[in-house]
């Protein structure tokens, strides 16, 4: 299995998404219309991880635009399910890698391989130079071998960027790893775990054997929420990528069309043959729920269930330190047919979309999915850190 | 039967900054070349994110003050979503939701009186690029230089009667900008939108509107209106046509409107928040820092000249140009004479420029400069003449007038024990002309005059050396 688009340096120690840009190299998020399309900068993440001294490998291999499961409907994607940076991870081929996550696709890829992927509170990581789908939700994220290089890595690229307004003003973090837990409380969401298989329940339930090892307490309660959630971030997510998509349209630079006679052909051929049908179903679906008889039934609620939402997970918050769930249905995902994949990336959506909605650090270790508060991440690590020192 | 016309306005006005709304581009004057200034971010290539330029914020609100807005504390941008070569991103940063400035009011003044104008809102947005067809090559080129120039849209209530009231509230908002430092409104850089419906007199119901978009001569304005107002009337009085509610295109050189296509009037924008800028939050202390650098007014300008003694005449070339109030002012601000400031600037600044094919509005001088001379002159150092001759030297090549003078020993002679020595050398050089002089031959005395200022290079007050050599001629 091959893990890259483009190899850059053959001595490298990291490997970047092919959603995030990288200077010198060409990037395509995975879509064969950005074909050609070379940036003339690198992103910021990929900037700080240069200037502390790292290299890049090369581009690793995402689904168009970030929207499938693993990266299984990409541009030469592998006919593996599994995430091309997830396994360069696991077979040691890189230190780390940058990964984008506006729906969970890193997460995923992490929980599968069995290696850690922090997707860190929105506005910790610079968005510049990310193809950008979603912005409201989509942060760039690490994936590493183990607890402490994830968190490493991370403080490397965290920090004020005046480049993206979105970034928020703290110029640097510090992530601990080693928070005593002992005493700390865990929530496992029922909705969520009765949702997945028994593989994935098995994952979760010995990562809560391990964390009570060590003192946690882990309690299972329902929260009816993430299914409001879902819909929402599916609502808001697909609006935000048919508007950031929509400056692909062959005038510009990638691909363009050879068949069209007027202006009108030009976009409406170089968008249907560029882009693959996850993608243009996202497109069409996020374009309905924006159009006038919609907009305030789709967009404008699903603003409001954002809201929402915010304030339950936030109450959550004030009794319990993180949230444990899978990441996943299962541990591991079948070949299908993308005529399926809408429906079905949706439904893995339920497990991951409440980080990207809310904005809150969600870390995937050892095959499982921990949530935490704003800011929490080194709560979220040193929960997975024990569970890690303790083979689960 | 008598007719009433309605017209509402929305008026773009590129903003004076020195950058793009979103990006570090140069702004509305930069651009020489196509496609000069263009950077990823605005040329809409992905990776790139909008950072708000905080000067069209406080562009805005100035704007909103003076014509009498509240101003929205608490402001947010959305995006407008349609398909277009011109604009790179495919979407339109501006605000829907939450404009910056709502609820103005400003009055005009036509020949048939005062009329009061409301001000609906003012919001801010990226302006489009432009596309260049050449129709001989059959191909269309895109130049990106104006995209995301930041642009005001102010939108008035349908509160006009007349073409008259058109422009006279659109000259108001020219020399208003203008004078505000708000914007150039050189051609082009303020297009308008007409909204227009014609009913009976005394009829309570608004007749059907149609709209003429993107309009930027105001005399191109006036006759579009006249003819849609005639067009309308003559629908309704004689059944030429039915009226429908469109957008129409003014076509100057025909002299007359056209429907435009529908699929251009009837898109939806699907307008929604934009996740990439956080909102504006216009707290006290940046409300009190853009009102404290707030313009005064043209008018409040000029009673302030007139209560320094200039002219009504001088006052009006001035206030015509707020770069030239500001040299004054400034000029003033550094110890020097109002009105002789004033002097200065209309005769001779504006002389040299107009000397070099230039006008008032050319003028780059800085007040320290202009300042020195004047003050030079005042005390005596130099004289007018050579005054006039510092002044044309820094207009023309921008040299300092301090070190002008000294390079060319223009007030070193001042000294009245020097010039003495020089008038005596003079006497004795020209025998002849001093001989005719005392013969009673007046016009000799020019001829050694002309010796004493060609040794003196000009400097020296000529009365004082004219009436100092007469004194030697006399003894
Ligand atoms: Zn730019």
């Amino acid at each position: 299995m091959s893990y890259y688009v483009t190899k850059i340096n053959e001595n490298g120690n990291i490997a970047v998404d092919d959603t995030l840009l990288v200077k010198g190299a060409p990037a395509a998020a995975g879509s064969k219309i950005l074909k050609g399309f070379e940036p003339l900068f690198s992103a910021e993440a990929v900037v700080r991880l240069e200037n502390a001294g790292y290299t890049v490998l090369g581009k690793t291999k995402v689904g168009e635009f970030g929207l499938d499961l693993v990266g299984e409907f990409g541009v030469d994607a592998n006919d593996t399910l599994k995430g091309a940076a997830a396994e360069a991870v696991a077979n040691d081929e890189v230190a780390g890698a940058l990964c984008v996550d506006l729906n969970g696709a890193p997460r995923r890829a992490a929980a599968i391989s069995g290696v850690n992927f922090i997707k860190p509170t929105y506005g910790t990581v610079s968005r510049y130079g990310v193809i950008a789908a979603a912005c409201s939700g989509e942060q760039v994220g690490v994936c590493a071998k183990t607890v402490k290089s994830t968190a490493a890595l991370l403080s490397v690229i965290a920090g004020h960027d005046a480049k993206d307004g979105t970034s928020l003003e703290n110029e640097s973090y510090d992530y601990d790893t080693d928070l005593d837990v002992k005493g700390s409380k865990v929530l496992v969401i029922k909705e969520l775990f009765d949702a997945a298989d028994d593989t994935a329940k098995a994952k979760v339930d010995a990562f809560a054997e391990a964390l009570k090892a060590n003192g946690v307490v882990v309690e299972t309660a329902s929260f009816e929420t993430v299914f409001e959630a879902q819909a929402a971030w599916q609502i808001l997510m697909s609006a935000e990528t048919c508007n950031n998509l929509s400056r692909y349209d062959g005038v510009k630079f990638g691909y363009r069309t050879p068949n069209y006679n007027n202006i009108d052909e030009l976009y409406v051929n170089t968008r249907t043959e560029g882009m693959n049908l996850l993608t243009k179903a996202t497109v069409l679906y996020g374009s309905d729920v924006l159009s006038k008889g919609r907009y305030t039934d789709c967009y404008d609620k699903s603003l409001k269930v954002r809201r929402v939402v915010y304030d339950k997970v936030k109450e959550l918050f004030g009794s319990f330190d993180a949230i444990l769930t899978p990441a996943l249905s299962s541990t591991g995902y079948n070949a299908y047919s993308i005529n399926d994949a809408f429906l079905k990336v949706y439904g893995e959506s339920l497990f991951t979309a409440i980080p990207n909605l809310i904005g809150i650090p969600a870390l995937v270790s050892g095959g499982v999915q921990l949530m935490g508060n704003h800011f929490d991440e080194g709560m979220l690590f040193s929960l997975a850190l024990t569970a890690e020192r303790s083979g689960k | 039967m008598k007719y009433e016309v309605t017209i509402g306005l929305e008026t773009h006005v590129e903003l004076a900054t020195n950058s793009k709304i979103f990006c570090s581009c140069g702004g509305h004057s930069s651009p020489k070349e196509p496609n000069d200034c263009v950077c990823p971010a605005c040329s809409g290539m992905p990776g790139m994110l909008p950072v708000m330029n905080k000067k069209v914020v406080e562009l805005a609100v100035t704007a909103g003050l003076m014509l009498g807005c509240d101003i929205n504390r608490y402001t947010t941008f959305d995006k407008k979503n349609y398909y277009y070569p011109d604009l790179p991103c495919a979407y339109q940063i501006t605000q829907l939701f939450s404009p910056i400035c709502v609820n103005g009011k400003v009055s005009v003044t036509t020949k048939n009186g005062v009329s009061e104008i409301g001000i609906k809102q003012i919001h801010m947005e990226e302006d489009a690029g432009k596309l260049v067809h050449d129709d001989w090559l059959d191909v269309s080129y895109v130049d990106f230089n104006r995209t995301s120039v930041p642009l005001i849209e102010i939108v008035t209530h349908p509160d006009f009667h007349s073409a008259d009231e058109v422009l006279a509230y659109l000259e108001m908002l020219k020399s208003m900008f203008r004078f505000g430092n708000i914007s150039e409104c050189e051609e082009g850089a303020m297009r308008c939108d007409v909204n227009l419906s014609v009913r009976p007199e005394g009829a309570t119901e608004l007749g059907v509107r149609t709209e003429m978009k993107n309009m930027s001569s105001l005399a191109a304005i006036e006759r579009a209106i006249k003819y849609e107002t005639a067009r309308h009337i003559d629908a309704l009085e004689r059944g030429t046509e039915v009226l429908v509610q469109e957008t129409r295109r003014w076509d100057d050189t025909k002299g007359r409107t056209f429907p435009m296509r529908n699929k251009e009037t009837e898109a939806d924008y699907r307008y929604f928040p934009d996740p990439n800028l956080m909102p504006i939050v216009i707290d006290d202390e940046w409300m009190d820092e853009i009102k404290a650098k707030m313009p005064v007014s043209a008018d409040v300008k000029a009673k302030e000249y007139a209560d320094a003694g200039i002219s009504e005449k001088e006052i009006e070339m001035l206030v015509s140009e707020r770069k030239v109030c500001d040299l004054l002012d400034d000029t003033a601000a550094l110890g020097c004479n109002k009105k002789e400031v004033a002097a200065w600037i209309l005769t001779d600044c504006a002389g040299i420029l107009r000397k070099n094919a230039l006008l008032l509005s050319d003028l780059n001088i800085s007040a320290q400069a202009l300042s020195t001379i004047i003050k030079k002159v005042g005390e005596g150092k130099i004289n007018r003449g050579i005054g006039k001759k510092v002044l044309t030297a820094v207009i023309e090549k921008g040299v300092d007038p301090e070190a002008y003078i000294k390079e060319n020993s223009l007030d070193v002679q001042v000294d009245e024990g020097f010039i003495s020595g020089v008038i005596d050398k003079a006497i004795l050089a020209n025998p002849a002309a001093v001989a005719d002089y005392k013969g009673g031959k007046e016009k000799a005395l020019q001829a050694i005059f002309g010796a004493c200022m060609r040794e003196l290079r000009g400097s020296g007050d000529p009365a004082v050396i004219k009436s100092l050599l007469e004194q030697k001629l006399k003894d």
